[in-house]
Formats: C-alpha cells, sequence, structure tokens
C-alpha cells in the first residue's frame, strides 16, 4: 500500500454551519462553522470542555444541534438518528461489548446486513488483519489490554465503511510509548483505507503529529483551522499561540500596517522589519504582542560571530530532556526570562546557570498577534 | 484487644447457634417415628416424607404456589426492568416521588397491603383467585427486583449503547444484544428472589386467595391437626433444601456479574437496604 | 410546533416517562387506591354487611378511647420497639465479628448467618413454639442439665415469646444492612485514630458507630415499621397477652365486620408508626451531627 496516498479531492465530506449546541443554560458550542475535506485526517484539539467532544456527538448524531445545521455526505443530517448516519465512532472507553469476543464484537454491526455467516467471518478477518489483530476472534473482550481494546474498536467502526470516521480520544489512556507507536499506526492505518478521520484530542503534539489539517477550539468556538506548520508558526492568537508549544511574548509596538514595510518596534530586541505574512491576522498600528518560539532563539558561543539581531543575557536555569536543553534566560529590558531551546548536538556544551549568554535570533522568526489578556 | 477478638468469637458462635435452633429441629423431627412433636424422641423413619406423596391437597397447594411464584417473579421483574431503565437512563418530572412511592412497599407491613387490597377487590366486586394473590405478591416483589437492578442499569456504561446505536442497531435491538445480556445476572437475581419471597409469602395470600390456596397457606391450616404434624415437619425440610439449591444459583450468578460487569456485588445487595 | 412535538417524543423525559408509566400506573392502582380507599373507609361506618358512606369519626374515636384498642396498640407499639432493639443489639456485634474478624471467610460467614430463614417463616414461628413451650425443647433440656426443677411458663403464649420469635426472625435484615454499612468503613481512618492514641472502644464510639449509622438506622425502619403489622407469630406463640394489632384488625376484617373499625386501626398504627420513625430518623441526624465530622 502507498505511503502517501495525498488527496486529491478536495471534496467536503462534512460541513458545520453555524452549529450552536445548549445544554440548559450552558452554551457548549457557540456557532461552529466548518469544512472538512474527504479522506482528511482532521483533528479537534482543545483544553477540556472546550466543546470539541460536544461537537463530535453531534456530527455522530448522539445530540441534534440547537441552531445550525451539519451536512454530511451533502446530506442534512438534522433529526437523522446516530443509527441511520455514515458515520462511526471509536469511544474514548472503547465501549468494546464486554459480553461479547472480539469476532462478535467486530461483527457486530454486520449483523443487521445479514451477509451470511461466510460473508461475515470473511470481512471479520480481513478487519482484523488490517489492525494486526489476526486469529484473536475467539479471544473473550475481558482478556484484551488497552491497545488490543482500541484496535478492536477500530476494527468495528472501519468494517462499516462509514463515510466519516470519528475518534474520541482514543489514545488518552495508552501509556506513553503505546500512544506514540499507536499515533503512527492510526495514521498509516488512515492513509490506507483513505477515510476521513476527525480525531479528538487535548494533546497538542497529538494533533500536530498526527493531521493533515486542525481546528483549535476554545470555549465552544473554533479560532483556528489549518494545518500543523501554519498553526505552530502562524497562530492566529496568543491564546492559541501559548496552547501549541511553548512561546515567549514580548509586548511591541506596530508602527505601520500591511505592506512590505511593515515594521514593528520590538521592545529589547530593537526595531524589526517583518513580512505581511508574519501577522496571521491583519492588524492595525498600535501595541502588539510579540511572539518567537524557542527553537528560534539561539545561544551563540562565545567563538561565534555577532550577527544582526543579537542580545546580552544571564542563564537562570537549564533543563535538559535528552536530545534538547532548554534554557531560561533573563535578557535585560524584558521582565519575563525568554525561553531558549537548543539542540544537543555533538560537541556543543550545556551552558550553566549564571553564565552570561548571547541571544540571537531571526526577524523572519516573529509573530506578530493582537494584543490580548490570555 | 485479642481478648475482644475472642469475645465476639464466642459470641458469633453462641449467635449462629440461636439463629439455627428452630431450623435444627426440622430435620430432627422429619425423620422422628412420633406423631408428637416433642422430646423425647423416637426411632428414624422415611414415612412420613413417603406420606407427602399421598396428600393431595398439598401437591395441589404447592402448585398453586409455584404458579403464583413463578409468575410473580416474571411480573415483578418486568415491572421492574422498566422502572430500572427509567430511573438509572433518563431525567423526567417527577423522578424522585414516583420512585419513592414504587418502593413504598418495603416499608409497609404486609397485612395493610393484604387487608387494602381486600377492600378495593370486594368493592369492585372481584371475584379472589390465584391472580389477585399474584398482583398483591407482585406489588410487594417490585421493589426489591427495582433495588437489584437499579444498581445493574446504573453501572452499565452508557458508551456500549452508543456504540451499539453508532454501529446501526436499532434501540430495541440494542436493548437486546447489549444491555439485556449486561444485566442479565441482576435479572436472574431479581427472578430468584421474586420467586423465593412468593413461595414463602403468607399474610397477603391469605387475604386474597378464594378456594386455591398456596403452601403456606395450607401450612396455615395444618398446625391445627397435630397429626399432620410431622409431615409438615417432612415438607419444611424438603423446602429448606429446594431454598438452599436456590440461594446457591443466586450466588452463583452474582459472582458471574462481578466478572462481566467490574462490580463490587455487596454493593448491589447493599443497595437493597439503601433507600 | 409539530417540530417541538416531535422532539419532546424522542426527548429523555418522554422515553422515561413512558418506560416508568407501567409500573406506576400498577402501582397508582394497587397501592395508591387501596391506600387511600382504606384512609376513606376509616370514616365510614358498617353495620352488619351495610356499609354507610356518610362521614364519622366514630371509628377513630373508638379506636383511640376505647382502652382495649389503646392497651393493644401500646403493647405493639412496645413489643416493636423491643424487638427492634434486640435485634439490632444482637446484631451488630455479629456484623462487626463478620466485617473486621471474618478474614477470607466473610461470604461463608454471610451464606451461613442467611440459611435458617430460608424455611417458612410459619414453620419457624412454630417451631419456636415447640422450643419454648412447656414440654419444649428448652425446658427439656435445662431439666435434663439440672438447672431448673419446674418447666419455664413465662417463655410462651406471651409478649415475651412474641419477642424472642420476631429477635430471630428479622435477624438478617439487621445483620446484613449493618454488615455493608461496616464494610464501607475505611479501615485506615481507625488505625489514624489509633495512630493518634484512641483505644480500641474510644475509636469504636468516636469513628465505627457514627460511621455505621446509616445501616443501623436503616435496620431499625426495616425491623421497626413492619413489626407492627405481623400477625402470625403473635397469633401462634402469644397467648392473649401476646396479641397485637394486626390480629385485631384481621378479626375486625373478617369476624367481626366491621371493616371501618379494621380501617381505623390501621390507619392509627401506620401514622403512629411513621411518626415514631420520623422522630427518630430527626433525632439520629442530631446525634450524628453532635458527634462531629
Amino acid at each position: 500500500m502507498t505511503e502517501k496516498l495525498k488527496t486529491d479531492s478536495k471534496k467536503t465530506i462534512v460541513e458545520l454551519n453555524g452549529v450552536v449546541k445548549h445544554f440548559g443554560e450552558i452554551v457548549a458550542l457557540d456557532g461552529v462553522s466548518a469544512q472538512i475535506r474527504e479522506g482528511e485526517f482532521f483533528s479537534l484539539l482543545g483544553p477540556s470542555g472546550c466543546g470539541k467532544t460536544t461537537l463530535l456527538r453531534l456530527i455522530a448524531g448522539f445530540e441534534q444541534p440547537t441552531k445550525g445545521n451539519i451536512i454530511i455526505d451533502g446530506f442534512q443530517m438534522h433529526g437523522v438518528e446516530a443509527n441511520e448516519r455514515p458515520t462511526n465512532m471509536v469511544f474514548q472507553s472503547y465501549a468494546i461489548f464486554p459480553h461479547l469476543n472480539v469476532e462478535e464484537n467486530v461483527g457486530y454491526g454486520l449483523k443487521r446486513l445479514n451477509l451470511g455467516k461466510d460473508e461475515t467471518a470473511r470481512r471479520v478477518d480481513e478487519m482484523l488483519n488490517l489492525v494486526d489483530l489476526d486469529n484473536y476472534n475467539k479471544r473473550p473482550a475481558h482478556a484484551l489490554s488497552g491497545g488490543q481494546r482500541q484496535r478492536v474498536a477500530l476494527a468495528r467502526s472501519l468494517i462499516m465503511k462509514p463515510k466519516v470516521l470519528l475518534l474520541d480520544e482514543p489514545l488518552s489512556s495508552l501509556d506513553k510509548n503505546l500512544r506514540e507507536q499507536m499515533q503512527v499506526e492510526l495514521r498509516h492505518l488512515q492513509r490506507n483505507v483513505g477515510i476521513t478521520f476527525i480525531f479528538v484530542t487535548h494533546d497538542q503534539e497529538e494533533a500536530l503529529t498526527m493531521s493533515d489539517r486542525t481546528a483549535v477550539m476554545f470555549e465552544g468556538q473554533i479560532v483556528q483551522i489549518a494545518t500543523p506548520q501554519e498553526i505552530y508558526s502562524r497562530p492566529k492568537s496568543k491564546r492559541v499561540a501559548s496552547f501549541i508549544g511553548v512561546m515567549n511574548f514580548i509586548e511591541g509596538q506596530l508602527l505601520k500596517g500591511g505592506d512590505q514595510n511593515t515594521t514593528v518596534d520590538a521592545g529589547i530586541l530593537g526595531n524589526v522589519k517583518v513580512n505581511p505574512d508574519q501577522m496571521p491576522i491583519p492588524l492595525i498600528s498600535g501595541p502588539v504582542t510579540i511572539g518567537i518560539r524557542p527553537e528560534m532563539l539561539t545561544l551563540l558561543f562565545e567563538d561565534q560571530d555577532r550577527i544582526e539581531f543579537e542580545i546580552s543575557g544571564v542563564i537562570l536555569e537549564s533543563a535538559y530532556f535528552g536530545d534538547m536543553t532548554y534554557y531560561t534566560v533573563q535578557v535585560k529590558g524584558l521582565e519575563s526570562p525568554l525561553t531558549i531551546s537548543m539542540r544537543n548536538t555533538a560537541g556543543r556544551r550545556v551552558l550553566e546557570d549564571g553564565e552570561s549568554a548571547r541571544v540571537g535570533w531571526g526577524a523572519e522568526s516573529l509573530v506578530i498577534l493582537k494584543k490580548s489578556e490570555l | 484487644m485479642n481478648s475482644n477478638k475472642n469475645t465476639l468469637k464466642v459470641f458469633a458462635y453462641s449467635y449462629l447457634i440461636f439463629l439455627y435452633a428452630p431450623v435444627l429441629l426440622l430435620p430432627i423431627f422429619a425423620f422422628n417415628d412420633s406423631t408428637i412433636i416433642s422430646f423425647p424422641l423416637n426411632s428414624f423413619t422415611f414415612k412420613w416424607f413417603a406420606g407427602l406423596t399421598q396428600e393431595t391437597y398439598l401437591q395441589e397447594s404447592l402448585k398453586n404456589s409455584l404458579f403464583v411464584a413463578i409468575s410473580t417473579s416474571i411480573l415483578s421483574t418486568c415491572l421492574g426492568i422498566l422502572a430500572s431503565r427509567a430511573s438509572a437512563r433518563y431525567e423526567f418530572f417527577g423522578k424522585k416521588s414516583i420512585l419513592s412511592f414504587l418502593i413504598l412497599p418495603l416499608f409497609l407491613p404486609e397485612i395493610i397491603i393484604g387487608v387494602a387490597l381486600l377492600v378495593v377487590l370486594m368493592q369492585l366486586g372481584l371475584p379472589l383467585s390465584l391472580w389477585t394473590v399474584i398482583l398483591g405478591h407482585t406489588l410487594v416483589c417490585t421493589p426489591f427486583s427495582i433495588a437489584i437492578l437499579n444498581s445493574a442499569f446504573a453501572n452499565m456504561d452508557m458508551s456500549l449503547e452508543e456504540a451499539s446505536l453508532d454501529l446501526g442497531e436499532t434501540r430495541f435491538g440494542t436493548f437486546k444484544r447489549v444491555i439485556l445480556p449486561m444485566v442479565s445476572p441482576g435479572l436472574i437475581a431479581s427472578l430468584l428472589i421474586g420467586f423465593t419471597i412468593s413461595l414463602d409469602e403468607f399474610i397477603i395470600a391469605f387475604f386474597l386467595t378464594g378456594t386455591e390456596t398456596t403452601l403456606p397457606v395450607y401450612i396455615w391450616g395444618q398446625l391445627r391437626f397435630p397429626a399432620k404434624l410431622p409431615g409438615v415437619m417432612a415438607l419444611g425440610f424438603l423446602m429448606l433444601l429446594l431454598s438452599l439449591i436456590l440461594l446457591l444459583l443466586v450466588e452463583f450468578f452474582r459472582r458471574r456479574m462481578n466478572r462481566i460487569t467490574e462490580d463490587q456485588a455487596n454493593v448491589q445487595f447493599g443497595n437493597l437496604f439503601k433507600t | 410546533m409539530m417540530d417541538r412535538v416531535k422532539n419532546w417524543f424522542s426527548s429523555d423525559s418522554s422515553r422515561g416517562l413512558t418506560l416508568i408509566g407501567l409500573p406506576f400506573s400498577f402501582s397508582l392502582l394497587l397501592l395508591a387506591a387501596p391506600m387511600l380507599l382504606i384512609f376513606f373507609l376509616g370514616f365510614w361506618t358498617q353495620d352488619y354487611l351495610d356499609l354507610d358512606r356518610s362521614f364519622s369519626l366514630d371509628n377513630y374515636i373508638e379506636a383511640w378511647s376505647e382502652p382495649m384498642y389503646r392497651d393493644l396498640m401500646l403493647r405493639s407499639l412496645g413489643i416493636s420497639a423491643t424487638v427492634t432493639l434486640a435485634t439490632v443489639m444482637l446484631a451488630y456485634p455479629m456484623a462487626y465479628f463478620i466485617s473486621f474478624h471474618g478474614g477470607n471467610r466473610k461470604a461463608l460467614w454471610l451464606f451461613l448467618v442467611t440459611i435458617p430463614f430460608w424455611t417458612s417463616y410459619l414453620l419457624r414461628v412454630f417451631l419456636w413454639k415447640v422450643i419454648l413451650g412447656y414440654n419444649g425443647v428448652l425446658n427439656s433440656a435445662l431439666d435434663w442439665l439440672g438447672v431448673i426443677e419446674e418447666p419455664l411458663t413465662f417463655i410462651l403464649y406471651n409478649a415475651n415469646a412474641v419477642i424472642i420469635t420476631l429477635t430471630h426472625a428479622w435477624a438478617p435484615f439487621a445483620i446484613l444492612p449493618i454488615y455493608v454499612a461496616l464494610e464501607k468503613i475505611d479501615r485506615s481512618y481507625l488505625e489514624a485514630a489509633t495512630d493518634l492514641g484512641d483505644g480500641p472502644l474510644k475509636s469504636f464510639l468516636r469513628i465505627t458507630l457514627p460511621l455505621s449509622m446509616t445501616g443501623v438506622v436503616g435496620a431499625a425502619l426495616i425491623i421497626f415499621i413492619p413489626t407492627i403489622g405481623d400477625y402470625v407469630t403473635p397469633k401462634l406463640v402469644g397467648g392473649k397477652d401476646g396479641l397485637m394489632i394486626a390480629n385485631m384488625i384481621q378479626v375486625q376484617f373478617m369476624k367481626a365486620n366491621n371493616a371501618p373499625l379494621g380501617a381505623s386501626l390501621a390507619v392509627s398504627a401506620m401514622g403512629i408508626v411513621s411518626m415514631i420513625s420520623l422522630v427518630f430518623l430527626a433525632l439520629n441526624r442530631r446525634w450524628l451531627r453532635k458527634r462531629g465530622s
């Protein structure tokens, strides 16, 4: 099977139009709109309570929207029950039927189709092979490990050939190593099968690793839909920037807006000319927040030449992560220390607490964000 | 500390003797070759058991009791399923009051229930029969059924239901293929409890039977005739054996309930006494 | 509009009500209606077979003022209270023993405790008669042991016999709830108390007892309320002095053909018992609060 099955069709498979959901007084979703493309690995990312699971359940049909509508494969889903939709879901707890064995679980949804024993068995075996659970047919549900349950849940849903597979934080209950392994496997599986995956997670690393596009959600609204690279390097707001990875923030001023001569006064970093694409949303002159990722800052050693953008500081502390070291550096003129990450390449020494440091960056690394309270 | 434990131990064993005192007399007098129920004992005999086979009225009553007990257990379990499912899964107007009302019979003396039902039936001009007994027994057994099943339904993971729907199954199909099997140990327990309660219930049956009696009502009648007493002892002993077997069955299903739903069955039976 | 109606029909609320509709109707018909009827019946009068439905307080007045009924009522309450107290006080150490000293054999102990009660209640009461009788097991045994010369007569055909028999009959209904409540107590609380200097009695009084109160209260209510209405035991072993209100109620409904009087007795009994239970619950709540949490 080819690895990179880049989907050519830009056909929209799921369309959300102004979806609002109230639970009594509580507003879970406050007008959500999006278009999810066929064959995409699309994730819904956000902190607990942001509404991502609610949105998933609305797509699945377990709840109906208070306002707005959902269109799947061109069909209106208003009033359509969960068991009639071309979607299938992998639940957070996997929801494996404990009184049935593996093949009965996987073949559960096929029963109503009356395919006959042989055809059902064939399809079940095919699915078990796909998720690497060959010969697990007669295994009872209670004898499965977490990872195995997850595969059974996947097989059970995929065997129904849904247009969209919905996954509700399926990896959150797995330990770290297994989780990372499953992330890769799920990705491959999705590519293999070609089905649209809508994946809910609160783990930004997970979302970035696996998705074609991600929707970042806060408080019932989608604030940004973009590819992982875009979300990471061009977050639309300070909140998105903080949620994804670590970001240094510096208060500054936008001196001229919108064109080739845009300049920001980056406080201690001086005046810097930036490109319009470094402003994810258009801003007018005035106070702004400037963001720069830790890996976009660098520590220069004694033997390196001076560069254009450089200031001096002091190492407050360092955190060693094996492949990277994260430094907290106090820079004169900036109230909060900067976080800088350095790859531990061969020969590079780790700077010590108290040492003076030279902090360098490039103008193109800055992201200009709307000034806001987080 | 140890002396405390030992005193408790002595107490426990003494209390156990107290609990078994009347029951141990059953086999003693059932096998005793004497028409008088008292000491000293005579020789060992099986004749009282043999004599039971001649008592046609006894067999009639036994059949009636079985009929009533089975009907009661089925009816009360069905009502219990409906009420428990509603209670565990849905919120609706007046839920707390309705449920409190449904388990009220647990706290009413049976004579009140028996007398009240009798009055209603007489006012309506309805004849007394085994069916009126079944109605009375169902009223009394349904709270037990609800107590047992409520736990079972509440502990069921809702995502299992949703998963079934998600895979295309209808609501009724989901009930049949997922919900029912998962609460089946609770169902069995409910059926057995209902059966057992009904089989031994005297007062309500006493008030509500017509011409066909149940076993306890029959026994009550027999207690007046000294000559019949040894036979009653034999009968009682047999019933004890039957109950023991049933109890072992309940225990078996309770263990299975533990395995399937990964649950503390103690909590479930404990809920029998929690309101 | 139709949409909203349709929405309600598939909503949780309607589904819940539909499901509970059947058992609730059943209860309304077979419990609420009869109870109401009994309630109103007390206000009517019956002359042989004729029922006079005009409102009258005669029966209630008779039930409350006639010494015979008053004494019977008080005796029934006294017996119920005594039985409840005796049963719970005997059951508690047993439950405690199983919960704290039962080890691996807790299930076995519980099993053993319930077996005697899988015999017919009627037969058990009858067998107590055999035990407590003039020539009964107890007297024969005591005589054989040389403890007594004359058979004891105060143990049968009176209230004592009723109390003994019922204390036996209700045993498992007290042991099980108390056991469940005791099991729920986190043993580390007791370890903490011991660590802080409490002896075994103190830690029992300050921790175990209050925490097991829900079980005790549950047991007490399960025993007290229905015991008032017990018919079989007083009838078989109560003689004349041990009869209870249920026996009188039965007589009024059957032989005496005075259902309204029987109804007024029944309603009065239930009323008094409910009041006492509510007071008991309230007092218990105060006691628990005073104990401090």
